[in-house]
Order: C-alpha cells, then structure tokens, then sequence
C-alpha cells in the first residue's frame, strides 16, 4: 500500500510497488487528466510535478515516490483552470485535438516557475512534449503571453 | 447491468435530456432533399433536427462529424448559427450517435470525418438546418402577434416585430417553432451577408482541454469496468498457434485471457498496468506464415522493379510522352522514394464495449461512427439497431481513425465477457506494430528537353501500393486506383495537377504487400508533390532556370494553382536575396479541394544539421470558415508532413514493422518548429478542405531550399538517413 501526496492530498493506493505513477493516478486515484502516450518517457503526456520538478509519471515507479513528496497534477495546477498558463492557453486557442496539452501546460506551467520570462531558447530546452496535431508555435506564443501576464511561481 | 445508467457521459443520456427539457426544431433529412418532415404522433417534435433550443435559450447544435482537433466542432456550430441568427455565446453542441441516424433514415447524412471534407462537404445541409430553425422560429412569434412573418425579424435569438418594437426571445417560441410545418424553401445568405461564417470565433472545446477534465475514450470509466490489452501477431496475417494463460491468470487483478479471432490476444484485468505486465510475461507461439520471409529489401526490389515494368495503370496523359522523351535533345532521370509511415496519434487506439446477447454499446474516438457501427454490429453478431457507438472526442486521427480493426477486436474481446463493461486499450508499442501505414511507394521521373532546355515531355512512373485496394477494392476503377493520382489529375475539383506540359503521361505500376495501407493525413499527395515538385527543381537547376520562373511558365492555364504560388514567393521575398546563410525554396499543389503552397527558408550547418527557419504557406479554400483554426490545420499540417520528411519511417523485418515507440519512430519537437507565417486568400466560390492540404506543399519546399543549400538533392526521405553535408 503506497501513500502518494497528490493535489494536496494523502492518498492511499492499493497497487503494486512497480507501478507507474501515471497508472497509479489514471487507474487507482481516479485522475485521468494525466495521459498516457507512449509508457517510454518520450511524450512527455504524462508530466506531473513533483515537489514543483516536471517529471514524466509513467516511468516513475509509485515505490521510488514516497507521501512527503508533493505531486501536482493537471487537476491540481488551479482550481478553475485560472493558472495564467491555462489563461493563455485558452486566449490563443492552443490546443487541437488536447490530448497531449496537460503535459504541456504542466511543463509550460514548471518552466514559468522556474524562470518567469523565458527565452525562445529557455522554451525549445524546456518543452520537449511531443504535440501530434501539431501545436508547437501555439504552445511557445503562450507561454511568452502567460509570462507577460506576470506569474511569479 | 445497463450500460447506460453508469458513470460514463452517455451521449444518448446526453440525447434523451435535451429531448426531454428542450424543443427540437425538425427539418428534413439531407438525403430527401426537403426541409421537414412532421414529427411521428405522440413523440416530442425533434424529427431529423439539428437545433435544440431550450426554453433559457440554450443552444444546443448536433454534430455528425467527429472532433478530433481539426476545429470542425466550430465550424459547423459557425455555419447552422450563421443562419440561425443565434446568441453565438449560448451555442453547445452534442454528437448525434450513428444508431440515432440510422432509426431517422441517415437524418444527419454522412458521419465520415476524413478527406478534409467535416464542412465542405455537409455546408449545405447544415446551412440550410439553421436556416429553417430560423424560419420557423420567426413564424412562431408572429403567429403569437398575429402579424405577418415578413414583419418580423431574428437576431441574436431575440425576434422583433419591427413595426411595434415587440420582441420574444427564441427560448419563449421553440416549443410552438417545433410544431409547425417547415418551409419549404430554405434560402440561404449570400456569402456577403455573413457574420459569423469567416469570423476567427473561439474554439467551442478548449477550455476542458485546458483542466484535464475532456473525458477521452481512453479515460472511461464505469462501475465495474475491466480493462483489456490485447497483442496481435506482430507479422500482419499472423495467427495464433498457442498461449500459456495459466502461466500469468495467477497475477495480481488478472481475470481473464483471451484468444482474439484468429490473430490475437489479450490480458483482461482490473487495471490497466495489471493487464499490460501479464502480457508482456504471456507466453505465445505465433504462426507467422509467409509474410515472415518479407524485408524491407525484398519490398525495395518490388518497387524499383514496378519503375520499369511494361503494364501500368494510365492516371493523366496529354500526348505522346514517350515519343517526345524518345526524340529529346537532352534527358533528365530521376527516381524518388517515400517510406511507410504511422499515423501516431496521441492517444493510442481504444474502445469500450459493453456485449450482452440482446445490445452492445461502444464508447469510443472514431472518424466515422457509422463504420465503427456496421464494424461493432458485425463482430457482436447483432442487427446494427441492437448496437450503438457514443462517440468520444478523438486525441487525434489523421486517418487511423476512419477504420475499425481496433474496434472489432474491442467487441470480440467484450462478446467474451458478457454484461462487463470492457476497456480495450493498445500500448504504444501496439499502436506502432499494428498501424495502417501510409503506403511507400517509388517513382521514376524522366523529362525530355529540347535545344534550348524547354520541356516537351514527362512520364512520371510511379510504382508501389494501393490504397483502395486493400481498403476498398470495389472502388477500383477496372483495377486502377484513382487516388493514387492525387494532385496529378487532368481535371477535376479534388487534385488537379498545376502545370501543362507539350506531352505526359503519369502512370502507375500498382505493386502491393502485406502491410496494410491506409489513408494518412495528406494521403498520396504527400509523395507526390515531392515526386514532382523537387523534380521540376531538378529541371530548372539543370538548364539554369529560376524554379518559380519555371513554373510560372507552365502555369499560363492554371490561375489558382499560380494564385497561391505568387503569393508565397511574394512574401518570402523571392528574386530578393535571402539573409546569409538562408537558402530557399518552393512548391504548389492542389488537393481537397484547395489549392496550395509553401516556400521554406533553410540553412544547412558545415556539420551537416538542417535548420528550417520559416515558412510561409498560402491557401485558397474558396471559403475561408475561420481564419484562426485554418492557421492553426496549416501548423499542424507543417508538423505532421515535416515530422515525416525528418525522421518518420517504418521499416519491415522478417515480415514485422520495426518501429516500436516514439523512440525509434522520433517526430519534430516544438525547437525544431520553424516560423510558419499562413497566407489565408479564399477567392470565392467553391468548398476547399483545410486540414490536410499544406501537408503537401511543406516537405517539397524543404527539400528545394536543401538543394538550394547544400546541392545536394534528397530523393529518399526521410532525412535522418541522409548526410546534408555540402556537396
Ligand atoms: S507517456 Fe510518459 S512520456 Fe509518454
Ligand atoms: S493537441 Fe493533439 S496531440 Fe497535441
């Protein structure tokens, strides 16, 4: 039985130890904003913050993650999709078909707390998430305008 | 238990509230070709409808085509309100289910969501859908003043009687609207009276997008719900000669495994990550046949042999191309290759299966609910009005999503387990292994010159596999396929080729193998542009012309296609010199209807390293819906077609794909994204796609600015496998 610290909450979780966070948080912990896309840690459609860190969950055994460590879903980054990330997002229409975007709008959102304005090139290292449909340019054209929105982590 | 009474968003429960707390405004079935039709006696007034009005004013619009990013959920909602005269902040809309249709005679038309054609090709209907709503709408208020219809007017859902200022809100009227005959004539607004079609509204579907709380088909859930991961033969055509369930039924969650048909199985467990471990420890013995003797150079082989072989099937031909190559002054050759690929969507293959003897109910992401329908109703042994398909938003398509072989392995996963609702759900792994490829295919390109380096002919050969035929043969034209001529054809409102040449002839040498084919975002415009595109490159380059000049001259007959490559060069700046160390380079093409092209600002470092600054692209869909999500569908369109010129490449092994995940199947990451700058110049009068057309024109252009860079000239994609070095 694993104690996982999810979105400010101690949950317990009845699954073995070498499951994925990523399954833990789908299958056990009922949040499904978190996607699965490739299982490999090349996606990035996992990404989960973990004490603030962007980490891709579906590599991460829930046994390697212990209850102190605070886990930050898509669910959990603002109440009512108000993080200045998830304002811009909608503002500039980023996502297509969405699939991949709450691992981008968590590494937009972990990227912004670390470095409030961002370069170009601080963005190309950070946002590394593969987008299928294609919203690449959408994708830095936000995080610049959530960063002009002012955000301070 | 009843499927329909648990946790998943059940469209048809979706359905049965609004019927019950809403008035739907019936019109008549496109297929009929009327505007109404009365409601059956004794049943809510909501025959063949596709405006639902609720008495708060709600709008609710029903949507046949599917969403799966390419924004068409907005535009269609843009297209009924602009003639419904709608409060566009009060506009949602629900998937209709293909069962629904099918009980009202195909009430909604077409569900098929592919080709680019969501709008162009259900406009009309949806248009005049609206319109009639609106019609009926205005009568009922002036019904209730007891004044003409002609009196009155609509807007903003709120009708007027202009004499008396009196007004009734569309809410307080749709019940009585509802009840009356519709009109039979429904004129439509002439393109300069829209507001909202052509307007970059907002998309209706982004903000859940944003919170994580859109319900995928791959997050369902329902009470007692079990998920299954299922394995096909890794050679396609494969069978099953045994497996050792004993050996995993003993893990933790496991409850059931499965023989699949014929070919395959699957783990069927509490959890998904249970399902997927005992899988992967499940012991199989495949009978892999004798595809497992097909390489990938024995599939080259196939294909450079078609490059000369003498029976071939005639796309276009003007002339006698032969004979003018024959008798050429001077000659130029080239043969060109594009490989498998995969569509890759995000969200892998997945659907959700209730069976029972009597009913099977599907949840699932598909392009085309009534082929998922026929597929699910055929494997679950069932009449299709005992079966339904809710739809799910699609975490992508591109094609892979228009057939249901996922599906029909869900279902017969689910016949097995009756009553249970089972989520079928493929790995990654799966997803690349078992894909509808796009199909590879080789082309030889020969031109003849005369003296003074004119073009007086080009056969242009191309050799390899068809997709028709291994999707739908019947559809064969006396064993031609015609769509692998696409962008090359005579004529036409679909493909027509850019250019007039003295003589031509385009045909193809139909070589097939057992991996299957399948349409793929852009489908086989994607080589063919290259094919030609970079070849008339080749042409200028070798009687020193300038490539736009080239075209240009070839283009005299071809107003549109040089519409769109006018304005690209334009822009870019050509005939003016690039900055320094920029090279540049162009290409046109029609295809869905509209008409395309890109130019490409390259540089290629010493090292070799290919960086792609910026493109523009310039499209010509007659009617530009919303100008946003086209520049949107052209960025995406860029990723996908660049992802491919790059790295995207399935290759075959002992009858296998190699290419198992995102790591051996690599795609452009947002730092390689160039600039793009998108040129949206509608001319009026026809219905052009937007989702798939710069496909097309992004890698050819890429590749001349290349040449352009390096001399060195790519025929082979993708570039991963290429050294860029200067020549
Ligand atoms: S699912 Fe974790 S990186 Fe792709
Ligand atoms: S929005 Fe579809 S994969 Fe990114």
């Amino acid at each position: 039985m694993a104690r996982l610290n999810v979105n400010g909450t101690v949950v317990e979780v009845n699954a073995s130890p070498d499951t994925p966070l990523l399954w833990a948080l789908r299958d056990h912990v009922g949040l499904t904003g978190t996607k699965y896309g490739c299982g490999v840690a090349q996606c990035g459609a996992c990404t989960v913050h973990i004490d603030g860190q962007v980490m891709r969950s579906c590599t991460l055994p829930i046994s390697e993650v212990t209850e102190t460590q605070k886990i930050v879903t898509i669910e959990g980054l603002s109440p009512d999709g108000s993080h200045p990330v998830q304002v811009a997002w909608r503002a500039l229409d980023v996502p297509q078909c969405g699939f991949c975007q709450s691992g981008m709008i968590m590494a937009a959102a972990a990227l912004l707390a670390e470095k409030p304005r961002p370069t170009d090139e601080d963005i190309d290292a950070a946002m590394t998430n593969i987008c299928r449909c294609g919203t690449y340019n959408r994708v830095r054209a936000g995080i610049h305008q959530a960063a002009r929105g002012g955000i301070t982590g | 238990m009843a499927p329909l009474d648990n946790a998943a968003p059940s469209r048809r429960g979706l359905m049965k509230g609004a019927a019950a707390g809403a008035v739907l405004l019936g019109f008549h079935l496109p297929s009929k070709g009327a505007l109404g039709q009365a409601a059956p006696a004794g049943q809510v007034p909501e025959v063949n409808a596709w405006v639902v009005i609720h008495p708060d004013d709600r709008v609710v619009l029903r949507m046949a085509r599917s969403e799966m990013g390419q924004g068409t959920r907005t535009g269609l909602a843009q297209m009924i309100a602009e003639e419904l005269h709608c409060d566009w902040s009060k506009v949602t809309t629900e998937y209709v289910t293909p069962g629904q249709s099918l009980a009202r005679n195909r009430a909604w038309g077409a569900f098929l969501t592919a080709g680019s054609q969501g709008i162009r090709q259900s406009q009309d209907y949806v248009r005049r859908g609206g319109a009639a709503a609106r019609i009926m709408l205005v009568q009922a208020a002036a019904n209730r003043w007891g004044v003409p219809a002609e009196q009155c007017s609509a807007r903003d859902s709120v009708v007027t009687h202009t004499p008396t200022g009196r007004t009734l809100r569309y809410g307080e009227v749709a019940a009585e609207a509802a009840r009356l005959t519709p009109p039979a004539e429904v004129p439509l607004k002439a393109p300069g009276a829209w507001t909202v079609i052509g307007q970059s509204k907002p998309r209706l579907d982004t903000a859940e997008k944003t919170t994580g709380r859109l319900v995928y088909g791959a997050d369902l859930k329902m009470p007692g719900m079990l998920v299954a991961v299922p394995r096909r033969s890794p050679v396609f055509g494969g069978r099953v000669r045994s497996f050792d369930a004993a050996a995993v039924r003993g893990r933790p969650g496991v409850r059931h495994v499965l023989q699949v048909g014929d070919s395959a199985v699957a783990v069927v467990a509490d959890t998904f990550w249970q399902a997927k471990t005992a899988l992967d420890a499940l012991p199989v013995e495949w009978d892999s046949g004798e595809n497992a003797r097909v390489q990938q150079a024995t599939i080259d082989a196939m294909l450079t042999e078609g490059l000369d072989a003498a029976e071939a099937f005639v796309g276009n031909q003007q002339g006698d191309a032969r004979a003018a190559i024959a008798g050429a002054a001077r000659r130029i050759e080239a043969v060109y290759s594009y490989p498998f690929q995969n569509h890759a969507p995000m969200e892998p293959m997945n659907a959700t299966v209730v069976w029972t003897p009597t009913r099977c109910d599907v949840w699932c992401p598909t392009q085309n609910g009534e082929a998922a329908l026929a597929a699910a109703a055929q494997a679950a042994g069932l009449p299709q009005t005992a079966v339904d398909v809710h739809r799910m938003d699609l975490g992508g398509g591109f094609g892979r999503r228009t057939t249901h072989d996922w599906l029909i392995d869900a279902v017969l996963i689910a016949k097995q387990v009756p009553g249970v609702p089972i989520k079928t759900m493929w790995t990654r792994e799966e997803d690349m292994v078992q894909g509808r490829y796009h199909p590879v295919t080789k082309c030889k390109l020969t031109a003849g010159l005369d003296a003074n380096g004119e073009i007086t002919g080009l056969h242009m050969r191309i050799s390899g596999q068809s997709i028709l035929s291994f999707v739908f043969p019947t559809a064969l034209q006396n064993g031609r396929d015609p769509v692998q001529f696409q962008g090359l054809n005579p004529g036409g409102t679909e493909g027509a080729i850019g250019y007039t040449f003295p003589n031509l002839l385009i045909d193809h040498a139909m070589r097939n193998t057992h991996v299957p084919p399948h349409f793929w975002r852009g489908v086989n415009h994607n080589q063919n542009a290259i094919y030609l595109e970079c070849f008339l490159d080749e042409i200028a380059h070798a009687t020193n012309q300038d490539p736009l000049a080239l075209r240009r001259k070839l283009m005299a007959n071809h107003p549109k296609h040089l519409g769109v490559l006018n304005a690209v060069a334009e822009r870019i700046g050509w005939g003016t010199p690039p900055p320094a160390g920029i090279h540049r380079g162009i290409a046109q093409q029609m295809g869905f209807g509209s008409y395309v092209a890109a130019a490409a600002e390259v540089s290629v470092s010493n090292s070799g390293e290919l960086k792609i600054h910026r493109i523009v692209a310039a499209t010509d869909c007659g009617v530009a819906v919303n100008p946003r999500q086209i520049e949107m569908q052209v960025e995406g369109s860029f990723v996908y077609g660049l992802s491919a010129l790059l790295y995207g490449e399935c290759t075959v092994k002992d009858g296998a794909i190699e290419q198992t995940n995102f790591d051996t199947y690599n795609v452009l990451r947002l730092a390689e994204m160039p600039k793009v700058e998108t040129i949206v110049m509608p001319s009026g009068g026809f219905w052009g796609g937007v989702g798939e057309p710069t496909i097309m024109v992004a890698a050819p252009a890429v590749l001349n600015a290349i040449f352009a860079a390096t001399g060195k000239r790519i025929r082979s994609v993708p570039l991963k496998n290429e050294d860029l070095r200067r020549a």
